[in-house]
C-alpha cells in the first residue's frame, strides 16, 4: 500500500516531461489528452485505494533511507481527503480540456504544464518535511504562472506577471520561515518540529517561533488569497483557460494554501488562541470583502474568482474558530463539528467552484463572451450547461438539498453552539449576498431571450458536457456526507487529524509514526 | 554581540531592499532585479544559519569526512552544517527557473505594450 504513495508524484512528473514529446507527434488535443487522462485516472485510483485504512498514517521513506537522511512521504486522514479532491477535479478538468482547448495551439505544452501542476499539488500534500513541501509548492507555482499566461494575450501576460511577483514574495516568506524553523528546532520534518517545539505537551510557542508563524501566515495567506493578500487572484484565475481556472480556484489555493496553513497551525504550532483569532479574522474578512467585491462584477469569471476568496473565507473561519474554541475549553464535539464543517466546505467548494468555472468555459466557448450584459437566454440554447450552472449556483449559495447548504449549516451550527453569535450572523449575511450575486448570474446568463451573442450558441461538445454533468451530480452526491457511514470513511479521519488534543501524551498528529521511527535509529 | 549579528541583519536588509524594488519601481526589469535580490536574501540567510565554527576566531571547516567513520563525531562537532547548503542549492535552481519565466513574460509584455513601464500595463483592475 505505502509503495503506491510515491507514484502520486512520480507518474505526473514523468508524464509532464513526456508530454512535449507527445505534442510533437500529434497536433490533436484529443489524442494528446489520452496520457494525462490515464495518469489522472491512476491518481484517482491510488487516492481511493489509500482510503482503505482510514485512520492509519502511512509513511514511505524514499529509497529506503530512514529518518535523518531520507525523504519521507506521509499520508494521513487529512492528506487522503485532499488527494481525492485533487485527483477527481483534475481528471474532470482534463476531460473538459479535450474539447475546450481545441482553439489553443501546442497541446503538448499545455498538458505537460498541467501534469507538473498536478505533481506539485500531490507533492505538497504528501511531503513529510517542510523543505520538500516548499519545492513542490514551487513546482505547482511555476506551472500555474505559465498556465495563466497560456493565452499569451496582453491581459493574460499581465495577470501572470502579477501572480508570479506575488507568488515569489510568498515563497520567499515561506523559505525564510523554513530557515528560521530549522534554526530554532534543528529539524525540518513536520512531526520532529512539532516534537521539539513541545506543542504536543501543550507548551506555547517561543517568541522567535511567533515570528516564524507570522512569516508562514503571510506566505500561505498570499498563496490562499486571503484578504488582504488577495490582489492577484481576481486577475489570475479568470485569465487562465477555463479548465485551469477550475484547477486554480478549485484545488490549487486549497492544496498549496489552506491545507498547509491548517497543518502548520494545528499539527505543528499547536493552534493556540492567538493563531486561531488571526485565522478567524482572515477568514471573516475574506468572506465579507470577497462577496462584496463579487456583487458588483460584470465579468462572469471575475465574479466567480471573487467568490473563491469569499468561500475560502468560510473554510479558514471555521478552522480558526475551532482553534479558538479549543483554547477556550469548548467541548470536543463542537470543535470537531467546526473542523468538520470547514473541511466539508473545502471539499464542496472544490466541486461547485470548478463546476462554475467549467460552465463559464462552456458558455464562453459557445458565445465568445463572458460579459454578463452581453449574455442572456443561454439556458434555452444550451440546456445541459444551463442546468449544470443552475445546480452549481444553488450549491454555492447554500440552497438545500445541495452540498453547499449542509457545509454552511454545519459551520453556522458550530459557531452558534460555541456562542460566537456575531460570526454566525456574518456567515448568514455573506451566504445571503452570495445568493444575491448568483441570482444576478441566473438572470443575466440563463434567463431572458437569447442575446445577440447567445443566438448562434449551440450546446457544448460531449467531453465538456460530460465533465460538467459529473460535477453537477457530485454536487448532490456529496450532500450524502452528512450521513455517518459515508462520513466515517472520508471526512472524519481528516477531522481527527486536526482536532486531536495537543495535551494528550502522543506526538503531534503530523505523523506519529515518523517520530517513532526517528527515535529508533 | 552586535558584530556577530551583522551578517543576519544584512540578510534582512537585503530582503527589505528586494521588497522595496518590487513595490516601488515602475520599470519591469528593475522589478525582476528586486525579485532576484529577494531570492538571494533568503538564500544568504539559509547559508548563515548553517554556519558553525569550532571556536571563537577559528576557521570554518567544510563538511567533508576525512578518514574513517571514527572521525564522524569530531567532524559533526566542528564542521559547517551541510543541510542548509543542500537547501540553498535547490533554492538557487528554483530561483533560476522563476527568473527565466519572468524574463520570458517581460519579453512578451514588451512585444505587446512596447514598454517596460508597469504603470502603462494596467488593463486589469486588480
Amino acid at each position: 500500500m505505502e509503495h503506491l504513495v510515491p507514484l502520486l508524484v512520480a507518474l505526473p512528473l514523468a508524464g509532464g516531461f513526456l508530454m512535449p514529446i507527445v505534442g510533437r507527434l500529434t497536433k490533436s488535443h484529443r489524442a494528446a489528452a489520452a496520457l494525462p487522462i490515464a495518469i489522472a485516472c491512476a491518481g484517482l485510483a491510488i487516492a481511493i485505494s489509500l482510503l482503505g485504512r482510514p485512520d492509519e498514517t502511512i509513511v514511505y521513506w524514499l529509497g529506503g533511507w530512514s529518518f535523518p537522511i531520507g525523504i519521507s512521504m506521509v499520508v494521513d486522514g487529512l492528506s487522503r481527503l485532499i488527494l481525492i479532491i485533487i485527483a477527481a477535479i483534475s481528471l474532470l478538468a482534463l476531460v473538459f480540456s479535450m474539447d475546450y482547448m481545441k482553439h489553443y495551439t501546442s497541446p503538448g505544452l499545455y498538458y505537460g504544464l498541467f501534469l507538473l501542476m498536478l505533481t506539485g499539488m500531490n507533492g505538497v500534500v504528501v511531503s513529510g518535511d517542510l523543505f520538500n513541501m516548499f519545492v513542490f509548492l514551487e513546482i505547482a507555482g511555476i506551472a500555474s504562472y505559465a498556465l495563466v499566461a497560456f493565452g499569451t494575450e496582453a491581459d493574460e501576460l499581465e495577470a501572470s506577471l502579477k501572480y508570479l511577483v506575488l507568488g515569489v514574495i510568498a515563497s520567499t516568506f515561506i523559505l525564510v520561515g523554513i530557515a528560521l524553523t530549522y534554526n530554532v528546532t534543528g529539524h525540518l520534518n513536520w512531526a520532529k518540529v512539532a516534537e521539539v517545539l513541545g506543542t504536543a505537551g501543550g507548551a506555547g510557542l517561543s517568541l522567535p517561533m511567533y515570528v516564524v508563524a507570522a512569516l508562514f501566515f503571510m506566505g500561505f495567506g498570499l498563496k490562499a488569497a486571503m484578504v488582504p493578500f488577495h490582489a492577484w487572484l481576481p486577475d489570475a484565475h479568470p485569465s487562465a483557460p477555463a479548465p485551469i481556472s477550475a484547477m486554480l480556484s478549485g484545488v490549487l489555493i486549497k492544496a498549496c494554501g489552506v491545507y498547509v496553513l491548517a497543518r502548520l497551525v494545528f499539527s505543528v504550532f499547536g493552534g493556540d488562541q492567538t493563531m486561531g483569532v488571526i485565522l478567524a479574522g482572515l477568514g471573516a474578512t475574506s468572506m465579507v470583502v470577497g462577496v462584496l467585491m463579487a456583487v458588483g462584477q460584470w465579468d462572469f469569471k471575475r465574479l466567480l474568482a471573487y467568490h473563491s476568496i469569499s468561500q475560502m473565507g468560510y473554510v479558514v473561519l471555521a478552522l480558526g474558530a475551532a482553534a479558538v474554541m479549543r483554547a477556550n475549553g469548548v467541548s470536543d464535539a463542537v470543535v470537531g463539528l467546526a473542523i468538520f464543517g470547514g473541511l466539508f466546505h473545502l471539499a464542496n467548494h472544490a466541486i461547485f467552484k470548478s463546476l462554475l468555472f467549467l460552465c463559464s468555459g462552456s458558455i464562453e466557448y459557445a458565445t465568445g463572451t463572458r460579459q454578463l450584459k452581453m449574455l442572456g437566454g443561454v439556458g434555452k440554447r444550451m440546456p445541459v450547461t444551463g442546468a449544470c450552472l443552475r445546480v452549481a449556483a444553488l450549491s454555492i449559495s447554500g440552497v438545500p438539498p445541495f452540498n453547499g447548504f449542509w457545509s454552511k449549516l454545519i459551520i453556522i451550527l458550530a459557531l452558534v453552539l460555541a456562542g460566537y453569535y456575531t460570526l454566525a450572523a456574518i456567515t448568514v449575511v455573506v451566504s445571503f449576498l452570495t445568493l444575491l450575486s448568483f441570482a444576478k448570474v441566473q438572470r443575466y446568463v440563463l434567463g431572458g431571450d437569447p442575446s445577440e451573442a447567445a443566438r448562434g450558441a449551440r450546446e457544448a461538445p460531449v467531453g465538456m458536457c460530460l465533465a460538467t454533468v459529473v460535477l453537477a451530480v457530485l454536487c448532490l452526491a456529496t450532500a450524502l456526507v452528512i450521513f455517518p457511514t459515508v462520513r466515517a470513511r472520508l471526512v472524519d479521519p481528516a477531522v481527527r487529524v486536526l482536532s486531536v488534543r495537543v495535551s494528550e501524551d502522543r506526538p503531534a498528529a503530523a505523523g506519529p509514526a515518523v517520530a517513532r521511527e526517528g527515535m529508533g535509529r | 554581540m552586535m558584530l556577530s549579528m551583522a551578517p543576519y541583519l544584512f540578510a534582512f536588509l537585503l530582503l527589505v531592499v528586494g521588497l522595496y524594488a518590487i513595490v516601488a519601481k515602475r520599470n519591469l526589469i528593475k522589478v525582476i532585479v528586486g525579485l532576484m535580490i529577494l531570492d538571494y536574501a533568503a538564500n544568504l540567510l539559509l547559508v548563515l544559519i548553517g554556519y558553525r565554527s569550532a571556536g571563537a576566531g577559528a576557521a570554518p571547516v567544510a563538511p567533508i569526512l576525512v578518514g574513517g567513520p571514527e572521525n564522524v563525531r569530531a567532524l559533526a562537532a566542528s564542521s559547517v552544517d551541510p543541510l542548509p547548503q543542500a537547501l540553498v542549492l535547490t533554492s538557487i535552481v528554483i530561483g533560476l527557473s522563476v527568473t527565466a519565466l519572468v524574463v520570458a513574460l517581460a519579453i512578451r509584455l514588451y512585444e505587446k505594450y512596447g514598454t517596460f513601464d508597469t504603470e502603462r500595463m494596467r488593463n486589469l483592475k486588480g
